[in-house]
């Protein structure tokens, strides 16, 4: 009972706490904003669902062990970094489609670069953080 | 060429997975990879004239010129056709010795890895190729010494005898980065063409060091002998091909392979004589006192290394001649004598010699394989032995200075060594069989025809040996001495000094067998001077460097972290005091200063209460507290400072860390106050040189 008025906060706080990294996400290749940012934000997101509700029920939201978001992440990166040499300029040439997307604006290997780091910060933020509440 | 040297590894590879199939009956196919080696190697003696090289190169790292270049000259396949054919017998002889050993199939990867190792090591001509394969042999000893892995003997005598050949690779790999840059090519060949330039500069000196350190720590010379004892406590059949045979030759050829090149300079030779000298005439000395017949066999094999340097030394080429058919000649007798040693020690459960006796009415094989053994150790016609020990004698005679004193002193090690080798050759075959050994019977076949056959093999080159000279030794001089003379082995020289001493030998050697026996007296010396052996220094030494060890790690590796923090931060405000003190002049130019806004002044001062409140406070929840604070007033000052990217990440940033701190809260020790004050002065020290040192 004591954390009513926290659940309900967080209940609302989370979707808007992850729509706010994604806009920090996609606004940092000209603002400021960021994967790495975006990446945090999200993380206290999760964070701050686990203190309201239990990690149990956090995990659970997740559906996979945040762990998993590293490898993706460094995948990710990797691949836009390497995507230039399919066309023949070296490695991490930025690359960028002609035409811009509605909302999100102009689209480039950048981009995918950033959502790498947005999903390695998720994903060693909530491991840790995971981890060590975990153990204690 | 490159097949073959590989051969080994690659066979060491695939043994893990067929290696179930092989534990069993099958243990005796593995005879074909030396077999097929020692009949390649073979092959080649044809097409090597006396002076023509066959040289193989692959490339291997092209830009820092290290190629696998190999090299067959008579040297090389000397040693190649030695281990390979011993090799042959080896292999056999362990698949009935170790017959029905639970990891067999690991023991004969580890055997064909260190074949492969020593093949390349002697058919390198890199010298860093030379060197990792130099390496690769002390590492696969490493694991053959260390084979029976649950006796705790046995793990101590390999890291021994790896700490000791490993350091020796150290110096090794010193001696080569010096010669390979003065010498401006890494290949051994080339470098005989620059060995005047070698000679004469001013670090020829410190390669010799280096390079004689390396070969005597793999060759067992004093003061780096004792090793080889130690590593007697692994299965006889890797004492035979390692110990005896193979490796410990290994700094023998790293020496005779240099000698074109670095040789025939009085500091070189003088060392050798001296360095091998009194190896030969320690090692021997200390043979005659030993009862295991191993330890016997293993003092008896450093003396005769000592003997091999000690040829090295003189230098001349009939020296050298002496010294490649003595390296055949101890080859084929010390293993015969090793393989003996293995078969009592299989059948009868025990070498000591003053048990042992009358066991040739039992396994008369074996003692026939003995016999002959020991006649070509003691030099008495018409062995192999005899042939190589008159050619020791004449290059001590011929030999400029101390010719006499030279004499003596292979004259003194040869009595002794016979008197050894009576005792593990004759000894326990002779005299009255024991009731206690009268269950013994006669191993199979696997185990007694690989020391008959070497037996036998001593006896037939006595006879002929000319089978020897013209294919594999005259090259194999040739290599040493490119302007060697025509020489011709022969059993029977006529009536001459040497002869003489030869007989002085024998007699000495049965005499002092037949009234000489060690008592208690002599092995309390023994005991004594063991005090001040290099062994037990270098026992002391260790002892002594693991408690230094453990005390420093435990001062400096405490595993506690606030004191990791504290010394860091401590020595870089010493280190950063120490420079604002002395070179750097502070200043600050108060003009150029932005005017303090109001808000700046508040946030300002918000931010020193909390870092002096974050440094003081005994409380750590408040301290957390405080971190936060400071964070966020940095935050503000990002903005000021019109970087809203940097604040929007340090935000996001220190509030995760103060969640994390929270967190892990429960878990830090409890401090006194003495520790919070220590950690403030130190860390207000700090901030304040850090603010010092900033401006400038």
């Amino acid at each position: 009972m004591k954390l009513l008025i926290l659940r309900t906060t967080a209940n609302f706080l989370l979707p808007l706490l992850l729509l706010f990294s994604l806009f920090l996400l996609l606004r940092g290749h000209y603002l400021p904003g960021g994967g790495f940012v975006g990446g945090i934000i999200a993380a206290i997101a999760f964070v701050l669902h686990a203190f309201a509700f239990g990690l149990r029920s956090t995990r659970k939201l997740l559906r996979v062990h945040p762990i998993s978001f590293m490898p993706v992440g460094l995948g990710l990166a990797v691949f836009s970094a390497l995507l230039p040499l399919l066309k023949g300029l070296p490695v991490m040439t930025g690359l960028w489609l002609d035409e811009p997307f509605p909302v999100v604006g102009l689209v480039g290997s950048a981009l995918l670069f950033d959502v790498g780091v947005y999903l390695v910060v998720l994903g060693v933020a909530l491991t840790i953080i995971f981890t060590i509440s975990e153990s204690v | 060429m490159l097949l073959a040297v590989l051969s080994g590894f690659i066979v060491a590879s695939i043994i893990p997975l067929i290696g179930k199939w092989l534990k069993g009956k099958w243990s005796v196919v593995m005879t074909m990879l030396p077999l097929t080696l020692f009949v390649y190697f073979l092959s080649l003696i044809p097409s090597l004239p006396a002076d023509q090289h066959l040289l193989a190169s692959y490339n291997w790292v092209l830009t820092m010129g290290i190629n696998l270049s190999f090299l067959v000259d008579g040297l090389s396949l000397l040693f190649a056709l030695m281990i390979t054919g011993i090799g042959v017998l080896v292999f056999l002889y362990t698949s009935a010795y170790m017959k029905g050993d639970a990891y067999l199939d690991r023991f004969y990867g580890y055997l064909s890895l260190f074949m492969g190792a020593m093949l390349g090591m002697v058919l390198s001509d890199n010298i860093f190729t030379l060197f990792v394969f130099w390496e690769l042999t002390s590492i696969s000893s490493f694991f053959l010494i260390g084979y029976k892995n649950e006796s705790t003997a046995s793990r101590k005598s390999a890291l021994i005898a790896l700490a000791v050949t490993g350091l020796g690779g150290f110096f090794l790999l010193a001696a080569f980065a010096m010669l390979g840059t003065i010498a401006g090519t890494y290949s051994i060949q080339e470098m005989i063409g620059s060995g005047d330039q070698l000679k004469e500069h001013p670090a020829y000196l410190p390669i010799m060091v280096c390079l004689f350190f390396a070969a005597f720590s793999k060759s067992a010379q004093f003061p780096l002998h004792f090793w080889l004892p130690g590593a007697m406590k692994a299965p006889t059949p890797v004492s035979t091909y390692l110990h005896s045979a193979t490796m410990v030759k290994a700094g023998i050829y790293l020496l005779a392979r240099f000698t074109p090149v670095l040789g025939n300079v009085p500091e070189w030779n003088n060392t050798l004589l001296i360095v091998g000298g009194f190896t030969m005439l320690y090692a021997a000395f200390h043979a005659i006192f030993k009862k295991d017949l191993k330890e016997i066999l293993a003092y008896s094999t450093i003396s005769a290394l000592g003997m091999l340097v000690f040829l090295l030394g003189l230098g001349t080429s009939e020296a050298l001649l002496a010294m490649l058919v003595f390296i055949v000649v101890h080859a084929l007798y010390k293993a015969t004598l090793f393989l003996v040693t293995g078969i009592i020690d299989h059948q009868t459960g025990t070498r000591d010699t003053t048990v042992l006796s009358g066991l040739r009415k039992v396994m008369l094989p074996v003692a026939i394989a003995g016999g002959l053994a020991m006649l070509s150790n003691s030099g008495i016609p018409p062995t192999i032995g005899f042939v190589g020990k008159d050619l020791v004698y004449a290059s001590t005679l011929s030999s400029e200075g101390f010719a006499i004193i030279m004499t003596v002193v292979a004259v003194i090690t040869n009595i002794l060594l016979l008197y050894a080798s009576v005792l593990a050759g004759i000894k326990p075959f002779a005299g009255k069989l024991p009731s206690t050994l009268e269950n013994t019977r006669l191993p199979e076949w696997r185990l007694w025809l690989p020391p008959l056959v070497l037996g036998i093999a001593g006896l037939v080159l006595g006879f002929f040996p000319h089978i020897l000279e013209g294919g594999i030794l005259g090259p194999a001089l040739n290599a040493l001495v490119p302007s060697a003379a025509e020489f011709h082995l022969q059993l029977w020289h006529g009536f001459n000094f040497v002869l003489a001493l030869s007989a002085i030998t024998i007699a000495g050697g049965l005499l002092l067998y037949r009234f000489f026996k060690p008592g208690t007296g002599a092995s309390a010396i023994l005991a004594k001077l063991h005090k001040t052996s290099p062994e037990n220094i270098a026992h002391l030494f260790n002892r002594n460097f693991r408690v230094f060890a453990t005390r420093w790690t435990s001062v400096l590796q405490n595993g506690y972290l606030r004191i990791y923090i504290l010394t860091i931060v401590f020595f870089l405000t010493a280190l950063m005091a120490y420079k604002s003190m002395t070179k750097v002049v502070v200043s600050v130019n108060l003009n150029k200063v932005s005017p303090l806004t109001s808000t700046e002044l508040v946030v300002m001062s918000i931010l020193i209460i909390a870092i002096i409140y974050a440094v003081y406070t005994p409380s750590r929840l408040s301290a957390i507290a405080a971190m936060g604070v400071i964070g966020y007033c940095v935050c503000l000052i990002y903005v000021f400072y019109s970087a809203p990217d940097l604040a929007m990440t340090q935000f996001a940033i220190d509030t995760l860390t103060v969640i994390l701190f929270v967190l892990v809260l429960y878990r830090f020790p409890n401090t006194s106050t003495i520790q919070v004050g220590r950690s403030g002065y130190v860390t207000v020290w700090f901030h304040w040189f850090l603010d010092r040192w900033l401006p400038s």
